[in-house]
């Protein structure tokens, strides 16, 4: 192993962590800030239980969001040293940016909201919550301007062999990511409504296997009154939770899909061998592949076929019709060969690979697959989310175990969705870091090879003792948050709210307690 | 005026550094404190929620002054970052900890995952403390460096006297910061524990802080900022004063103030170096040659402009919000979470 491809794991495995916390945060803080917003117009019962439960388990993963994108922020500038050198200028003003307008106030804000209850004027305290969650957002979109540039260097002129920013507009209105932003912001809704649902579902199926709920003659349910937590309001709460996840999830599929169109038409412009690749189409076509089986890792394209295929949909998602061909692997690397050379250049900085050839195709069974797992896990989680919504009418879940373990674990279908999409994106780029446009609106001239961007002072036994310190902190850390989520989870609305369980004693003086204001709300 | 920005940024990313240390100062002193002073449950509880509602938006000022180096200075991002391999991943672990530790320690009712957090929060803390201290205090002083702006030497390159000295000066410091913020927080116990550990660390734990700034000024100090290191140490004795005379808000400003011109002290000292190369002058990087271009600077100058004032707003009133003191009186009981 080299160090350049421990740097490229340790950013794989970060990256795609840190995105596991992420979409949760700004899907599930979203559909919280709705919540409390609901709550606050009708003042009903069931919305603020929905945002205390909803909001713990925000909090719970907000907090590894917070702590993982930390390393984000540091590793560019540890093990890319000569990335950060290069593109400085431009890549860094975003990010920059996204610390002082947008993580400023989500933190701020965030802390303002978990401290502020009962303390705040109820308005008041509502806004904090939407401050920090629309910066959440806020966040996201700096971070795909950056990110975006890597895809489609824009608003920039070389001076001395580095890209210097001259147009800052170009730069913040890249189409590129102003496509992958709604893009990714539905991602980040499929997994929150994907939450909703599995967890709610979950909640309605226990108070059925508990006997509080029963089906009537007519198929609808009855709603039992248990005692503590478990009242008819409970039920209200996991039903409410489930039919906006249904919908959500099927909302959030369809705006992933159309703005992935849009992404893939400005990909097969921008970047036409992350395409080719994702298609694993060797040849120049009008056909979407449905499977295709050969040798995927063998980086070449000789022995792949595809066995079953749809003609005339590859040449849709390019351009809109059915009848252009779009170029293949085979007819791009003769291109790519041409523009960027069949060898790295012999300077230092490519050490020990200086003149080395340069495999200008992606890893094909990563491309390939990533783009379908992505949309496959997608359809799958809208799909259910469309079953479940139509036997949600009938006010309960059924009472079967088998149905409410695929719900839970259906949750994990957008994650997936989402780690697949990012790990095809930008593995789709390699060779390149910063990846050259041959379409007139790119900058030709602008790119980076990845073999060129790690740290040349940093030696393969720091890289190792990283990456093993982090993947492991980073697996027990999980472990912790999974089961913490559970617990709060299996306890209903009552983890959140205590005074629910114990609705006798609530309604107690408690001679300890001076006045409300004293009493922390929230305390840690 | 384009020639001024590289200027005007080397004095905003240390406006930035300063009100990371006055911040975050306290809140790593009091992640410290979990181990080194509390004596029960409550106690720390009592500390943690001292700083629950703004640690957060404190850690931030690091996000920002680390990013605002990578837009400005991408040179010297990329050279210390690189650099300091080693110390960085220190520094991460003990956030990454640390922030999950204040988030979950108290969503299970056991004493067992209490500890375990708490010993989370008191290490985290002070590795973080003893990470960026070491840092800031070699990006003053230097680091072995070659012409490409990157280490030799390998992995412990960086292992020298000043880094260590930076350790503990920032270390320390939280510590003294925290002390001071809890006397000025809390009510009861806490505060008497805090008041004394106040003023019996205080002249020690300044220390190392003046001998980093001392260093800097040997190499490159000018009368203004000798005289800055002078009002320092003067801050750091009415801090004291303050204390002995129960002002404890006097006594926090004033150490803090304290902070800043030592701060300002180091940092007016090396200008116009970022990061000198202990190798070869000329390898130094500059506020000139390891600066973005002025289009750059420019833009995030209108953007500073109008975003840092405004964090400094919502972040007061923030503090003012909960201003209040915490006392072991108003710490809820803790509850367990019951499957139902």
């Amino acid at each position: 192993m080299e160090a350049l491809e421990i740097a490229r794991w340790q950013f794989g495995i970060t990256t795609v962590y840190h995105f596991l916390m992420v979409p949760l945060t700004i899907g599930l803080g979203l559909l919280v800030a709705v919540m409390q917003t609901m709550w606050h117009r009708t003042g009903k019962d069931h919305y603020l239980r929905m945002t205390k439960f909803w909001g713990k388990l925000f909090l719970i993963n907000f907090i590894m969001g917070v702590a993982t994108g930390l390393v984000q922020e540091f590793q560019f500038g540890m093990a890319w040293s000569e990335y950060s050198r290069f593109v400085g200028d431009v890549f860094g003003a975003p990010l920059a940016m996204e610390a002082l307008l947008a993580f400023f106030v989500e933190s701020t804000f965030l802390g303002l909201w978990i401290f502020g209850w009962g303390r705040l004027p109820r308005v008041i305290h509502l806004l904090s919550l939407w401050a920090a969650v629309l910066a959440s957002v806020f966040s996201a979109y700096f971070i795909l301007v950056a990110n975006s540039w890597m895809q489609h260097p824009v608003g920039v002129e070389m001076v001395d062999g580095r890209p210097v920013m001259v147009d800052a507009w170009a730069v913040f209105t890249n189409n590129t990511a102003l496509v992958a932003f709604p893009h990714t912001v539905f991602g980040a809704l499929a997994v929150a409504g994907a939450f909703l649902l599995g967890i709610s579902w979950y909640h309605l199926w226990k108070r059925r296997h508990d006997g509080l709920d029963t089906v009537g003659p007519d198929g609808a349910v009855v709603v039992g009154n248990g005692s503590g937590s478990r009242d008819t309001t409970d039920h209200k709460v996991w039903l409410r939770s489930a039919r906006a996840g249904a919908v959500v999830a099927m909302i959030a599929f369809a705006g992933t899909g159309i703005t992935g169109d849009l992404q893939g038409k400005l990909m097969f412009d921008q970047q036409p061998m992350k395409m080719a690749a994702a298609e694993a189409a060797c040849h120049d076509g009008t056909g979407f592949s449905i499977l295709s089986v050969g040798n995927l890792g063998a980086q070449s394209c000789d022995d792949i076929t595809a066995v079953i295929e749809v003609p005339g949909v590859l040449s849709f998602l390019a351009n809109g019709d059915f009848t252009t061909e779009v170029k293949g692997v085979n007819t791009l690397l003769p291109e790519y060969q041409e523009k960027y050379g069949t060898t790295l250049p012999d300077d230092p900085m490519y050490g020990e690979r200086a003149g080395t050839e340069i495999d200008y195709l992606p890893v094909m069974e990563v491309t390939y697959w990533g783009f379908r797992i992505m949309i496959g896990f997608g359809a799958i989680a809208a799909g259910a989310a469309a079953v479940a919504l139509w036997v949600l009418r009938r006010g309960t879940v059924p009472e079967s175990r088998w149905l409410m373990r695929l719900a839970v674990f259906g949750i994990l279908a957008p994650f997936g969705a989402n780690s697949a999409g990012w790990i095809f994106t930008e593995m789709g780029r390699q060779p390149f870091v910063v990846a050259p446009n041959p379409d007139p609106s790119g900058i030709d001239s602008v790119f980076m090879f990845t073999a060129a961007a790690v740290s040349p002072g940093v030696s393969l036994a720091e890289l190792v003792a990283s990456l093993i310190v982090l993947t492991s902190v980073y697996a027990v850390l999980l472990v912790v948050e999974v089961k913490l989520l559970f617990t709060y989870v299996r306890g209903g609305t009552a983890s959140a709210m205590p005074e629910l369980a114990h609705q006798d004693e609530a309604s107690r003086p408690q001679p300890d307690r001076k006045d409300d204001g004293d009493v922390l709300a929230f305390a840690y | 005026m384009t020639e001024a920005l590289p200027t005007l940024w080397f004095v905003l990313i240390a406006v930035l550094w300063a009100g990371y240390l006055f911040l975050e100062g306290f809140d790593l002193g009091v992640g410290m404190l979990m181990k080194l002073m509390a004596r029960n449950d409550t106690q720390r509880r009592v500390l943690l929620n001292t700083v629950g509602p703004v640690w957060d938006g404190n850690e931030v000022w690091l996000v920002t002054a680390v990013g605002a180096t990578f837009a400005a200075f991408p040179h010297w991002y990329a050279s210390l970052l690189s650099a300091l391999y080693l110390p960085f991943l220190v520094v991460l672990l003990g956030l990454i900890f640390r922030a999950v530790a204040f988030e979950w320690r108290g969503k299970r009712d056991s004493d067992a995952w209490r500890n375990r957090w708490d010993w989370a929060i008191a290490i985290g803390s002070f590795t973080a403390a003893a990470g960026i201290g070491a840092a800031l205090a070699l990006t003053t002083t230097g680091l072995p460096l070659d012409a490409d702006g990157n280490r030799v030497g390998g992995a412990f390159a960086w292992a020298t006297a000043p880094a260590f000295l930076g350790a503990a000066a920032v270390v320390l410091f939280c510590l003294v910061h925290a002390a001071a913020f809890l006397a000025l927080k809390t009510e009861g116990g806490v505060r008497g524990q805090a008041d004394r550990l106040f003023r019996r660390l205080l002249p020690l734990a300044m220390v190392p802080f003046v001998g980093w700034a001392l260093l800097v000024q040997a190499d490159t100090g000018s009368v203004v900022t000798w005289l800055v290191v002078v009002l320092a140490v003067v801050a750091f004795v009415a801090a004291h004063r303050s204390s002995t005379a129960g002002r404890d808000g006097r006594a926090f400003a004033a150490l803090g103030v304290g902070m800043l011109a030592l701060v300002g002290s180091i940092f007016g000292a090396v200008f116009p170096v970022v990061l000198p190369s202990t190798l070869d002058d000329a390898f130094d990087l500059t506020t000139q040659n390891a600066a973005s271009s002025p289009y750059t600077l420019g833009l995030m100058s209108v953007v500073a402009c109008f975003g840092l004032p405004l964090v400094l707003a919502y972040q007061a009133w923030t503090y003012w919000v909960f201003r209040r003191r915490v006392s072991e009186a108003s710490i809820p009981a803790a509850h367990a979470i019951t499957a139902l």
